[in-house]
């Protein structure tokens, strides 16, 4: 039987035991202080044109650790802003999927019956649309999109998956005992949804909304690869690579770096996430096979 | 079972058609029309009278109702873009990315279950290890770097590979029957190669889990008492059910796959489905837009229908 969520205490004791948590909340650390502070130490602006004619594409060296751009700007300047955007624009969007998506199956699971079954159709109708496509095609049309609604459209077409999670959660613990005579004691639905069920469904959510971090970040950086996302002077880490891709045979670097640090941090979110799972719950996820976080498909750029 | 297969049929059809309804809608409401984007040179006039003549200038509902109608009597309208009509278009690009993708899939599901049964077989030894890892590094690759990684590898520092398109563009015409097979073989491999790859660390990961809950149930231990030899134990009996959830797994990657050929396409300047819906979205091409749509969402139907199907066979418990 399943029991109260650990506490967090423990949680955090046991994530530091864990060597490659250890490892993956260091990266993660360390890119927000970089994110943060980054773009003070270094010597330009990330807008900054340091000399078109002299400087523009030049490879990394000392003085320009990652290289300059076509527009002789400096990149590891532009990197480290690129971090804030990227960083920023996935964790809100993860946020605002996961609370759709917890909400939606809280509701679909607890209802049950007729309204469940409705609630499971609609849903997959939602799961057969191919995301990346249907952003794709809404920011064409809403071009230059500002970063609030591309963190609005990231979440609101994200949150499928973690509605099925969490309604075969909820499911399974409406009936427990401990709901029942909540139910019992005249708490009302919303008390005993929030109060009793919610805490008992936390883990798989945690571990998705992990996972679903590194995800966005990769299908951001994606949809401004193919030039619909965040938009110059924004510089996220896909528009870096906008910028440079067209000659990217000639200056590697541009698509370089900017791939690179998106790949770090996708890695150590994944990492995170499936160490979480091993700390919290293993056996808890396990049972949801078909569904089970970091083996769903791909979706991203 | 035949009613569920109804009601399956029944829901994949109303899939399409919200599918199909929305992107009608979403892309009549951005700015500008087919017509916009032509030459300078035509006056407004000359504009006017073309929406006038194609139906532009009427109402939204109304132009609802006549594609809705053309589409049902299998009149896909015309692409002004391509310049030709719909049907051919998407006739020359289907195929393409069913090629590419089918493909890639084929390869990734056959090394994805060979290395996670493996894993699972071998559970925390080097080799176990060593793969898990690198999957988990191709699993946290964006599909487009990778890819253009891989472009920039293979087909500029150490050109041994062409960088993109389907066949080599001048040449192709002038090669006999086997040189123009090897040119068609030298174009598919690193599209293929960067999505199989891409493809095959999720579904890896699946089969381990897959393979390590089957592994301790009590028909493989009656299956060992029995004693077969290990290798029909792990890859007949223990395989068969370890397949199950794989099966559910193909139907739910479909659209994710769709969405990631778009990438490859885009990298390889490969002329398929993907490549076609961008360029069309982007010159307000109406008719060839919903069309790409409706056939990407029908070949996400019929996948999972087919899917859905292959689980039945394979699951009696599903058969209920």
């Amino acid at each position: 039987m399943s029991s109260i969520g650990p506490s967090s205490r423990s949680i955090v004791g046991r994530l530091l035991a864990h060597r490659s948590a250890r490892w993956a909340l260091a990266v993660i650390a360390l890119l927000v202080v970089a994110a943060i502070a980054g773009p003070w130490f270094t010597a330009h602006a990330g807008h900054e044109q340091l000399d078109i004619v002299k400087l523009k594409n030049t490879p990394p060296s000392w003085r320009y650790p990652f290289g300059t751009d076509q527009y002789s700007r400096d990149l590891l300047t532009r990197v480290l802003l690129g971090a804030r955007i990227s960083l920023a624009v996935a964790t809100l969007a993860v946020l605002l999927s996961t609370t759709l998506g917890t909400a939606y199956g809280l509701i679909s699971g607890y209802a049950g019956g007729a309204v469940d079954a409705a609630m499971m159709r609609v849903l997959d109708g939602f799961l057969s649309i191919p995301r990346v496509l249907l952003l794709i095609a809404i920011l064409t049309l809403w071009n230059p999109v500002p970063l609030s609604g591309l963190i609005l459209l990231l979440g609101a077409t994200g949150w499928f998956g973690v509605s099925r999670i969490v309604r075969a959660q909820t499911l399974a613990t409406r009936h427990l005992e401990y709901v029942e005579s909540a139910r019992a004691l005249g708490a009302g639905t919303g008390r005993i949804l929030l109060r009793h069920v919610l805490p008992n469904i936390v883990t798989p959510v945690i571990v998705t909304a992990t996972l679903a971090v590194g995800n966005v970040i990769a299908l951001e950086a994606g949809l401004s690869y193919l030039g619909v996302g965040a938009r110059e002077p924004t510089p996220s880490w896909g528009s870096i690579f906008f910028d440079g891709v067209e000659f990217f045979a000639g200056n590697w670097w541009v698509v370089f770096f900017p791939g690179v640090a998106i790949v770090a941090t996708v890695l150590a979110f994944n990492v995170l996430g499936d160490a979480l799972r091993d700390v919290l719950d293993p056996r808890q996820l396990h049972r949801s096979a078909p569904v089970t976080p970091g083996t769903q498909p791909r979706e991203n750029g | 079972m035949r009613r569920q297969l109804a009601a399956r049929l029944a829901q994949s059809l109303i899939v399409v058609i919200i599918v199909t309804t929305i992107s009608f809608f979403v892309i009549r409401s951005a700015p500008g029309d087919p017509f916009s984007y032509e030459s300078t040179t035509i006056t407004p006039a000359i504009r006017d009278h073309w929406r006038e003549q194609f139906g532009y200038n009427r109402p939204l509902p109304v132009q609802f109702i006549r594609y809705v109608t053309s589409v049902a009597h299998g009149e896909l309208g015309y692409s002004f873009q391509m310049h030709e009509p719909v049907a051919v278009a998407l006739a020359a690009a289907v195929p393409r990315t069913l090629l590419l993708t089918g493909l890639a899939l084929g390869l990734s599901f056959l090394f994805g279950i060979i290395i996670g049964v493996l894993q699972a077989t071998h559970r925390d030894g080097w080799f176990d290890r060593v793969t898990s890892a690198v999957l988990l590094f191709f699993y946290s690759l964006p599909d487009f770097w990778a890819a253009l990684m891989i472009l920039l590898l293979f087909a500029y520092w150490w050109p041994v590979l062409p960088a993109g398109n389907i066949v080599d563009p001048v040449m192709h015409d002038y090669m006999g029957g086997w040189e123009a097979l090897v040119d068609r073989l030298r174009h598919l491999a690193l599209p293929v190669l960067s999505f199989t790859l891409l493809t095959m660390a999720g579904i890896t990961r699946y089969q381990r889990a897959a393979m390590i809950e089957t592994l301790p149930m009590d028909f493989i231990r009656t299956a060992r008492a029995k004693g077969l030899s290990e290798r029909r134990i792990v890859w007949r009996h223990a395989l068969r059910t370890a397949l199950t959830p794989m099966v559910a797994l193909l139907g739910l990657m479909l659209p994710a796959l769709l969405g990631g050929a778009l990438f490859i396409e885009k990298v390889f300047a490969w002329p398929g489905m993907g490549l076609l819906a961008a360029g069309a979205v982007a010159a307000r091409d109406y008719d060839l837009v919903t069309a790409t749509v409706i056939a990407g969402s029908v070949m996400v139907v019929i996948g999972s229908f087919f899917a859905d199907l292959l689980h039945m066979a394979i699951d009696p418990r599903v058969r209920e």
